[in-house]
Order: C-alpha cells, then structure tokens, then sequence
C-alpha cells in the first residue's frame, strides 16, 4: 500500500552556490500515514521548519522527491497548488498574517482561494470556527479587537477550514498559558479525530509532544536523528540532551528512581507515571 | 527569495580608507563631485579616474562588487548613452540613417556622459562600501549640526535614518514569513492582470503595516524606557575624531580640485 | 531602605473604546519587593502581570493609589528619569527593543542618553556585554543573533546604564529552550553577583520557580505568595486559575490522589526521584 505522505532523500540548500550556503536539509526520508499524530522536535536550525515547508510545496527541493498519495507533488503546476490546499500550514505566532475586516472573512480567505462554492465556503468558516470554539457573534466583528489567543484561534481556524488532510503547525502554543496551551491542543486532535486527518506539530514543550504524539521526529543538524514512538525516542535520553534538547520532566525523575534502584521502565506521562507507581506501591503493599 | 537581497552594502574592512572620519569622506565625496563636473578634457577626467582608481585600490573592495552595484543602474546608462549618441549635433558626420545621424561629437559626447555617471556612481559606492551606516549618519549628523540653529531636526533625521536602517533586514524578513503563510492559504501573487495583482498583495501590506506599526510602538516605549528624551544632552560612545590620515586624505582632494581647475583654466 | 518597588493600594484601569466599559485591572493590590531579591510574578494571560510590570517604570501611572521605585513615587513627572536609570525593562519582543544596527552601539543607547562621558560610555558597554556574556558578538548586525543572543543584548543595554532593579516583562516567550536557558542564566547571576533586584514576570513555572519568591497574579489580585515551594505546593489553587504546578509537583499531588502521601514542594527532578524513593522503598 502507498503510504500518504512519503519523503525520499530530500535535500535542501540555502544560497546554493555562494560563499553562505548552508545545506538545510540533508537526505532526508520518511513516510506519514493518514491520522497519525506526528511530534517534531530539534533546536533552532535543525531544519524543522524547512522541512514542513517543502511538505505543501512552499520550497522546491534541491534533490529528493516528496509523494502525495504516491504522485509527486512537483509533477506538474496543478499539483503543487492542489498541494497547498491538501496540505495545510499554521506558522509560529499565526496571529499576525489576519488581515481582513472581520474574522468571518478572514477564515473564508484560504477556502475562497480553494475557488469553492459560497454554501460550502460558509460551511467550512462555521465548521472551523465552532473547532477552536469561537462564538457565532466572534464571526462578525474585527480580528484586531480580539485577544492575543482568540487571534491564535481565529488564524488556525482560517487553516483547518481549507480542511487538509495533513496540518502542519509550528508551535502553535507558544506564548500561551497552560490554560491556552491545553484548550488549543485538544482542538488540534479534535480536527484530527474528526476529519482522520494526519498532524505535524513542531514544538519545543517535550511534555506536550510526548503526550500528544503516535510517533515523534528528531531533528538535529539537517537530518533525522531519530524517527520513533515517544517511548523509543525517550529511551535515547543521553542523545536528546547531546543535542540540545531537553526530555520530560516526569522522565527525569524515572530516570533517576531507575539509578536509585526502583525496576521501573522510563515514563513520559503523568497517566503512566502514576500507574507505575501505584502498582510499585501495590506490589509493595502486598510483599 | 526576499532574504537574498543584500542590504547596506557595506563590507567591514581595515583600510585607510575605512579608517577615515566619515565626515572626511563625505566632504572628499562631495570635492570629487564637483572635480568631476569641472573637468571638461580627457586629461582632467584622467586625473580623477587616477584618483578614484587609486582610492579604489587602497580600500580593497573587489572591483566585482561594483560591477554589481551598476546592475540596477544599466538602464539609465543606456538611455543616457543613447540619447546623446543620437542628439548631439556635429560636423563629422559617421553614420546616417534616414533623417537620424551619428556624429563623432555624438559618440565624444556618449562616451563621456556615460562615463561620468559610472565615476559618480563608483565613487559614492565606494563611501557605502566602506563606511558602516551608523558611521554615515553619525557623520552626516555632526556635518549638518550647524543647521540646527535654524531649528532643522538634525538629530531627530539622523536618529531616524538609523532606525530604518536597523528594522529594514528585520521587516524584509516579516515580509517573507507573511507571503509563506499567505501563499500556504492558496493566495497567489503570480497570476492575473495588473488589478488582480495589485489586489493581492493586501493580504500581504496589511499585517505588514500593523506589525510596523506595533513594533513602533514597542521601540517608543523601549526607548523612553532606556531614558531618551531627543538629542539635548546626549553624548556618544563613539566620538569623530580627525586623524593624521584625514588631514593627508584632505589635502589629496584638495590637489584634485585644484589640478583640475587649472587644466580648465588652460582650456584642457 | 531596603525596599526597592513598593506598590500601594494600586487602582488601574484602561479606559473603553467608544462606549464600551473601562477594563478594570487593578483594584486594591499591594506588593512590596525588597532590594536584592529575586522574584517571579506568575499569572495567566490577562492576569495584570504586564500592567504592573508598567508602573514600575512610569510608562503607565495608577489610576489610584500609589506606586514607589526607590522612595520615589512614580507619578511625580520630576522624577521620571532617575526612576528609569533605577529600573531598567525589558520586554518580551527582543526585536522591538533594540536600537541601533551594530550590538555595542545599541548597548551604548542608554548610557549616551544618560549623557555620560564617552570613555566612561565605553567602559560601561564593555563590562556589560561581558556580563551577558555577548562581548565578542559586540560588532555583529542584532539581526543576524539568535533570540537568545538579541535577548542578552537587550539586558546588556539595560544594565550598562547600572540600575538597581531590572524589571523583565516575559522575556523568554518568544524563546527557544536554548534561548530561554541563556536569558535565565543571565538573569540569575546578574542577581546573585551584582545584587541587582529582579522581577521577573513570566507563564512559565519552571522559570518562577528558579525565583525566591513567587508571586501569583489573578485577576489583579494577589493569589499565592511565598517562596516557590509554598506556592507551588498549591496545586489545586493553581488548577483553579487556568496555571499549573512544575511537572515534579503535579505528580506528586496526583500521587496522593492514589493513596500516597507525599509533600508537594520538590520542584527538582532529582529531589521529587529521591522523595518517591523514600515512600516507595521496602
């Protein structure tokens, strides 16, 4: 079977050919199935954020291919447009590309844009609106007078109503308080869930990724580090810090219960932790 | 790609001529401009083209960069060019087409307007090639500090200039990241007729202006905050000061306008 | 006199555009910081943290009440300036805050307004990159810095016109973790070696956490006040105003939902290893 989504040797070059290139992406390959939850995590210039804008063909790879249900997505223009609107795209701090009048039409913008017809367009800005749970009478009134995270919500609403079968968002909690951060990521999976739609999200909180993700992504200088469950990659705790990044909280302090002694396996979620403690408490009680 | 485009096209360098005061170098710059409208001969415009190329040399800048410096400006060298290739009245009469004839004065003439746009040009690229912007405003600052007493805001203009100077990598950058986002929602800047383009470039100018207007307000308040209250009572880390080398710099263009006076004087 | 920022029965409000209402912010708060310290005010979008953060630098004035930087009672137009040479800010948009095209001329910027001699301008600016630990990058374009770095560079320029306080207005929101580790870096130590006061308004409960004291805003109200481990061990408090507790804090309070009885205040992960390893050792 084709999968959805596959990346083959994808190698990618800034400023090719001058003193400054930089080759951001280096023969990079792997493949997506539809409704998966996919983490990506690397530091700043790991080439995360070139990756997810080849993968609704906003950069043209220097080599390599990336396959939409097995076609080439630069086989011809038809396709790359097509792209665009099968793939959809929510850039860090989406919040300021708004721009129209009233929030109603700057959800329309990109299912407008798709050339749909008008019942289906007011579908869609009603259907994605309600997603990240703006209010009807939000619809009307200006985006500029809302606040910073109804504006987060309006600009991926504007995204989710183009309906793509893979969204890919680049930290779309940043900046927002727990509160926020748990509201907006429960709306991502809804619109997964909903639409068995496949999400990509780049984000630097480990703890969310590793909570939310079937499978997590590392980047690290231009390639793959490690492609994996959450589980597996955690497992490479000593790797991860090497490059820079951190690892949950709650992995640390398995980590160290391990080096004390307890038999217990590395954990990533309070859900996991607390059941391998009580059971350790259990089979405690119970010797 | 926006992020391509080369702004402040200054390249650090240890010369003598980085060294210089900007001051010096603006002043130099404005003398050479005058020497080069005196000079009427091919001897005099010889004597500048010895002293820009000599300059040149000294600070080091590959001549490629000039090359490419002159891209933008091909257009008007060929208008200028042509236009006085054919306009220009004459005796000797080389080529003639129908009513249009080429003169040798024409071709003189041509030649030398041409050229004298490309020695202008070269020289004030070769003031922005070695002097950082800050220097240049800070020089244009202490040299236009005397029209402050007719109440022209000269600190506040160059203050300003370096403002723009500092947001304009920033905002080209925005401008980037604002037409990815636009374009990954299916707009389309490439298609359509002239009205249909123009139109689609709003999706782009109105964040862009909000955000300029929000990081004004940010760098405002950032600014107050840091204790400006305008030009009165400020000092400068850095101060102008006039070397050795900038007496000596004054003293050579001072030789070139005088030597190019007395050529015309002789009528060369 | 070892109060540095003094609020008192402070009353603000923005007012409404057109017709609509006044959005009350404060009503009645007080707070007092002690020079030397470091402290976090912790709250949710909207809680009031950064119109406080305001008033301790005159850019916004109580609309009652009363606010004190140094004895100083920020309202008083007089004092404006030496209130700003007491307390430097920072904001959260490392990009907005920054002058001048090259780093040590942006660090120059206040130093130059305060009309200090030029020599003395340069010793400033070089101790104070040193500080932040950006003095080789001193001839760089910010442009090209990461975050982290544009960041440093901005504390650079509020301490090289030597406060006593620095007032930081999330300043590592727009951060990547590398970025948010070398501003708290930065931070801690300019506190622990200069004695430099800090108030660090912040989301993030790591972040306060590093603090000596945490102070959580709700609704312009004070809602938790102590030392980072008091506070955090509030977790349902926490919950009950859209926060949450350190990861470490949270499971031991789920923990104890589960029949164990654990104390809430290890905030390390080697520290909340070492609890769970005492309760849970036969």
């Amino acid at each position: 079977m084709t999968p959805f989504i596959e990346v083959k040797n994808l190698t990618h070059k800034y400023s090719a050919g001058t003193p400054f290139e930089h080759t951001a992406l280096d023969d990079v390959s792997f493949s997506l199935e539809r409704g998966e939850f996919i983490g990506v995590i690397g530091h700043t210039g790991s080439g995360k954020s070139t990756l997810m804008q080849h993968l609704n063909g906003l950069l043209k790879p220097d080599s390599g291919e990336i396959l939409l249900d097995g076609v080439d997505i630069w086989q011809d223009k038809k396709t790359t447009r097509q792209t665009r609107f099968r793939v959809g795209l929510v850039f860090q701090y989406p919040e300021y590309q708004l721009f129209e009048e009233t929030v109603y039409k700057d959800i329309a913008f990109g299912p407008k844009n798709m050339g749909l017809k008008a019942d289906e367009i007011d579908r869609r800005v009603k259907e994605s609106a309600a997603a990240v749970g703006l209010s009807d009478e939000q619809l009307t009134v200006s985006p500029f007078d809302l606040s910073g995270g109804q504006k987060r919500r309006v600009a991926i609403a504007g995204v989710l109503a183009m309906e793509p079968e893979l969204l890919i968002l680049d930290e779309p909690t940043a900046g927002l308080d727990p509160a926020g951060r748990e509201e907006i990521l429960n709306y991502i999976d809804s619109y997964r869930k909903a639409k068995h739609a496949t999400i990509m999200m780049v984000s630097h909180s480990m703890g969310d990724v590793a909570r939310m993700a079937d499978r997590l992504i590392v980047m690290n200088k231009s390639k793959i580090a490690l492609m994996d469950t959450p589980a597996e990659v955690f497992r490479h705790a000593d790797e991860l810090v090497q490059m820079g990044l951190n690892i949950p909280v709650l992995t640390q302090v398995f980590m160290k219960l391990k080096q004390l002694g307890l038999p217990v396996e590395p954990v990533y979620t309070q859900a996991q932790a607390v059941k391998a403690l009580t059971a350790l408490k259990g089979g405690n009680a119970d010797a | 790609m926006l992020k391509d485009v080369t702004l402040g096209q200054f390249f650090p360098g240890k010369s003598v001529i980085h060294r210089l005061d900007p001051r010096t170098k603006l002043l130099i710059l404005v003398g050479y401009i005058v020497a080069l409208f005196l000079a009427v001969s091919w001897l005099s415009y010889g004597v500048v083209f010895v002293f820009l190329a000599v300059s040149i040399a000294i600070s080091g800048i590959p001549l490629k960069s000039f090359f490419k410096g002159m891209k933008p400006l091909m257009f008007i060298l060929l208008f200028t060019g042509i236009l006085n290739l054919f306009f220009t009245q004459g005796e000797t009469v080389l080529v003639q087409i129908w009513t249009i004839s080429i003169t040798l004065e024409g071709v003189i003439r041509a030649f030398f307007m041409v050229f004298r746009i490309l020695m202008l040009v070269t020289g004030t690229f070769l003031l922005t090639y070695t002097t950082s912007p800050i220097a240049l405003t800070d020089g244009l600052e202490a040299l236009l500090s005397p029209l402050k007493k007719i109440k022209l805001p000269v600190h506040e203009l160059s203050m300003m200039m370096c403002i723009a100077l500092r947001f304009i990598p920033t905002l080209v950058e925005e401008t980037d990241k604002i037409m990815s986002a636009q374009k990954a929602r299916g707009a389309d800047f490439e298609s359509g007729n002239l009205v249909q383009r123009v139109k689609a470039l709003v999706p782009i100018l109105v964040p862009l202006f909000i955000s300029a207007f929000r990081r004004a307000d940010e760098l405002a308040t950032a600014m107050e905050c840091r204790c400006y209250q305008g030009g009165d009572g400020r000092t400068k880390m850095k101060l102008l000061r006039m070397h050795g080398c900038d007496y000596g710099s004054f003293l050579v263009a001072a030789l070139l306008i005088t030597a190019v006076c007395v050529l015309r004087g002789f009528g060369l | 006199m070892d109060k540095a920022i003094s609020v008192e029965h402070l009353k603000f409000a923005y007012p409404g555009v057109d017709d609509t209402p006044d959005i009350v912010v404060f009503e009645d708060l007080n707070l007092q910081i002690k020079q030397g310290s470091f402290v976090a005010v912790l709250g949710g979008n909207g809680c009031g943290k950064s119109t406080l953060a305001k008033h301790f630098n005159s850019i916004l004035l109580p609309g009652g009440g009363k606010v004190y930087v140094y004895g100083m009672d920020t309202s008083d137009p007089e004092k404006l300036i030496a209130i700003r040479r007491c307390t430097g800010m920072v904001f959260q948009n490392p990009d907005n805050q920054i002058v001048a095209n090259v780093v040590e001329e942006d660090v120059a910027f206040g130093p130059e307004n305060l009309g200090i001699a030029s020599p003395e301008i340069r010793n400033r600016v070089d101790r104070a990159l040193k500080q932040v630990g950006m003095y080789s990058y001193r001839e760089h374009a910010p442009h090209l810095l990461s975050g982290g770095q544009k960041q440093r560079v901005a504390i650079a320029g509020v301490i090289a016109m030597e406060p006593k306080c620095i007032v930081l207005d999330e300043p590592t929101a727009m951060l990547d973790p590398r970025g948010r580790r070398e501003v708290m870096d930065t931070i801690l130590k300019l506190n622990a070696e200069k004695g430099i006061t800090v108030v660090l308004i912040t989301h993030h409960m790591d972040e306060a956490a590093q603090a000596q004291r945490v102070v959580v805003l709700h609704q312009g109200k004070v809602a938790a006040d102590g030392t980072p481990r008091e506070v955090f061990s509030q977790v349902e408090l926490l919950h009950s105003i859209g926060l949450a507790a350190p990861d470490t804090a949270e499971l031991c309070w789920e923990l104890n939902k589960h029949g164990f009885d654990l104390p809430l205040g290890s905030l390390e992960p080697d520290e909340c290893a070492q609890i769970l390893y005492e309760a849970l050792k036969v």
